[in-house]
């Protein structure tokens, strides 16, 4: 048995970089163990010790720098719906909002691999640009590399977000009573990519959620900052990804009612035939919200009217001696199950 | 979601219903009634809609055979990754893809671990996609076709077409599922299983008729059954009805979907393709009649025959599940995957050590993916919802 355990840790797998549980247990065995304490975030800020959507920094004011790094990848780069320059805009864009943080700039680093066409990769950067000039967002900075052909599969595209943030939102706040609320239906990005990925004849039907989310969380924020406890966009691992990283973190018990989640017909129709779950899969467009009980309602007709009018109260937080830590989903039948964290490579590598 | 037409068979207030008219049943009998879901698919309904919580103390429902990865034997999949490693591409489904071989100390024990170490090995999702591929290069292939009566027909219709190129072959891992209810039924140890809920997806293929011998020479009652949880639910109560009047029978609850005789064309095609012979199981051991192999002109298909490798035999048949697991006692229902003390410890979805562990059609990978392992009931008065 040992010898099977050796070989398992030996290479890097893909399960290993799917955003679930393995990528957890490799970031913490890899990189968090070798940080002191003293080296997980600046003094008053936020930093690898929350693991949250992004870093802060405050800045004497009262105000903190919210900054987020993340590198996009997906097979295939043009997909229904978007394609890599858009996702790598809108996904950064989305973490600085997760955080609390009006996105103000960002620095980009393209990486393509040799003999790639010209027009595509015009047709990605023009995408990028496209959203940061519709958000409002700077591109202050970046790099462009090539790789030798075959030691690259097409692109990488990583970007580091900058914002600004009166009060941060902090994901371990999320306290007990508080109400979950989803913008959006779920799991569209992620279908769409494996529809593309697996030439499904559905494809057409599957289209990507990706978008920023800027106008609807500084909407939020301004009018509701105090009463949102978290936020997160549920990108690898989905909608479970989240929540049971909301539980863990915060050792309460998450209860969802899966009647009330939000899922198009075609996502489920899909999701079925594959065997996937629809909550494991990426939203690129949606944003999870943690908020107190009193305002919920009114967050929630807000949401609405800025135009997601599939948005939902989706389920509630609890403390729980016994359970906490765990999600709880109370299936559309009527009887209970646990929605476990995804794992595996179950979860497509989208983003 | 609300408004989705599918929502009939998943119905809170329809599920409410029927589970409080299998309560009022189940109170009505003096013992305890253990029910098995054969499938792998209706295993998944079960849990992934929490039906356990809804049942009543004295039913309990326990998985049975009906996962087809989780008894190919791991023979074959050393067999893939033998031919892998020689420069053969190989073909398989997604599920056999990280399904481990036999337990041995060196090489690569999964075709995941081959391909990492740079064999060529493509995930499929049927064997059109293989067929495509193969044709497209040229390049000897085989592909690893495990499956109950559900498969077979896909994967031999091109056979029977002639639309298979000369390089691909097939490792021929089919199992046909009567003789393994009847081995189940045969070997089941001390509180017998009471009824049984018939593969829905299986049965469109064998037909209802298949599972006639259940009541028959069993006396057991036995419900070919749809996937949605108001159909397990219905299942439910129909074996619960007849139990509670003695009467045990064949019913088709899948009318939608199931005829009595089944698909004859499919029946058609594996008897032109394939004999009928005693076949292992993993972990189980060889069950009479209960495989696929290639006859005829055919046999060019047959990746044994092309490659002159040998097919496992009842002589060669050797354990070949890791030491310490329990799947075979879990895919025979005689086990839970909580009783097994690898579950989530030595083995989990991530890191998989017996096979019921890798299928997402395995007992332990869905107890493991939807909290079937937890006591979902406690928790339920936990938090008041039960």
């Amino acid at each position: 048995m040992s010898s099977m355990s050796n070989s398992n840790d030996n290479v890097i797998k893909l399960s290993h970089g799917s955003g679930g549980k393995e990528t957890a247990r490799i970031v913490s065995s890899l990189i968090l163990s070798l940080l002191r304490e003293d080296m997980m975030a600046v003094e008053g800020g936020i930093g690898t010790d929350e693991l949250d959507d992004g870093a802060a920094i405050p800045i004497g004011d009262g105000r903190y720098i919210v900054v987020s790094i993340d590198s996009y990848t997906v097979n295939p780069p043009f997909f229904p719906g978007g394609n890599l320059g858009k996702l790598a805009a809108s996904g950064t864009i989305n973490d600085v909002l997760m955080m609390g943080g009006k996105p103000i700039a960002m620095m980009d680093a393209v990486v393509v691999e040799e003999g790639s066409r010209m027009e595509e990769v015009r047709e990605i950067v023009r995408s990028f640009i496209e959203v940061l000039r519709e958000e409002g967002v700077k591109l202050i900075g970046g790099d462009f590399k090539v790789m030798p052909r075959g030691q690259l599969d097409r692109y990488v595209i990583t970007t580091v977000g900058v914002g600004i943030a009166e009060k941060l939102i902090v994901d371990s706040n999320l306290s007990p009573g508080d109400k979950i609320i989803v913008s959006g239906t779920i799991g569209e990005h992620g279908a769409a990519i494996l529809a593309a990925q697996e030439n499904f004849s559905v494809e057409g039907e599957l289209k990507s959620d990706v978008q920023p989310l800027k106008r609807l969380m500084l909407s939020l924020i301004e009018e509701f900052g105090h009463a949102i406890h978290a936020a997160q966009d549920p990108t690898r691992g989905g909608l479970a990804q989240t929540l049971n990283e909301w539980a863990s973190k915060t050792g309460h018990l998450i209860t969802v009612n899966e009647a009330e989640i939000p899922i198009r017909d075609e996502v489920k129709a899909f999701t079925e035939l594959l065997g996937v779950d629809p909550l494991s899969l990426a939203c690129e467009g949606r944003v999870v919200l943690g908020v107190s009980p009193a305002d919920a309602d009114a967050i929630l007709d807000s949401i609405r009217e800025l135009g997601y009018r599939d948005a939902a109260i989706i389920g509630d937080v609890k403390k729980s001696e016994k359970y906490g830590g765990m999600v709880v989903l109370e299936s559309v039948a009527g009887g209970l199950r646990i929605l476990e964290p995804p794992s595996g490579t179950i979860v497509p590598r989208i983003c | 979601m609300k408004g989705n037409p599918s929502t009939l068979f998943r119905q809170k207030e329809l599920a409410m219903g029927l589970s409080k008219a299998i309560s009022r049943i189940a109170s009505e009998l003096e013992d305890d009634v253990k029910i098995m879901n054969f499938c792998g698919t209706h295993e998944w309904t079960i849990t992934h809609f929490g039906l356990r919580t809804l049942m009543p103390k004295n039913i309990e429902l326990v998985a049975g055979p009906g996962c087809p990865v989780c008894i190919t034997p791991g023979y074959y999949v050393d067999t893939a990754i033998r031919l892998a490693l020689d420069g053969v591409r190989v073909f398989a489904y997604g599920d056999t893809y990280r399904l481990p071989g036999r337990p041995r100390s060196d090489g690569p024990k999964t075709l995941e671990e081959a391909k990492s170490r740079g064999a060529d090995i493509r995930i499929v999702y049927s064997v059109r996609d293989a067929i495509r591929i193969a044709k497209a290069d040229g390049r000897d292939s085989v592909f690893l076709a495990v499956g109950f009566e559900t498969t077979a027909p896909a994967t031999l219709s091109p056979l029977v077409n002639g639309s298979v190129p000369e390089n691909l072959t097939f490792i021929n891992v089919h199992r046909l599922t009567p003789p393994i209810m009847r081995y189940v039924l045969d070997n089941y140890p001390e509180s017998p299983i009471r009824g049984v809920i018939a593969p829905g997806h299986v049965s469109t293929i064998t037909g209802a008729s298949a599972w006639e011998f259940v009541p028959k020479e069993y006396g057991i009652p036995i419900i070919v059954t749809g996937f949605e949880p108001i159909d397990v639910l219905i299942a439910i109560l129909e074996i619960l009805k007849q139990l509670k009047e003695g009467k045990p029978s064949l019913v088709n609850e899948y009318r939608r979907a199931v005829s009595w005789e089944g698909n004859r064309k499919a029946h058609k095609m594996i008897e032109e393709t394939c004999e009928i012979v005693d076949s292992g199981w993993r972990g189980i051991g060889f069950v009479p009649k209960s495989g696929l192999r290639f006859k005829g002109k055919f046999r060019r298909f047959d990746s044994f025959e092309i490659y002159g490798i040998q097919e496992l035999t009842k002589e060669l048949w050797r354990e070949d599940l890791s030491p310490g697991c329990r799947c075979a006692e879990i895919t025979l229902g005689i086990a839970k995957p909580t009783d097994c003390p690898m579950f989530m410890k030595g083995c989990t979805p991530e890191s998989p050590y017996g096979p019921c562990m890798v299928s997402s059609e395995g007992t332990c990978s869905i107890w493991a993916r939807y909290g079937g392992g937890v006591m979902l009931e406690e928790i339920a008065e936990d938090l008041g919802l039960s």
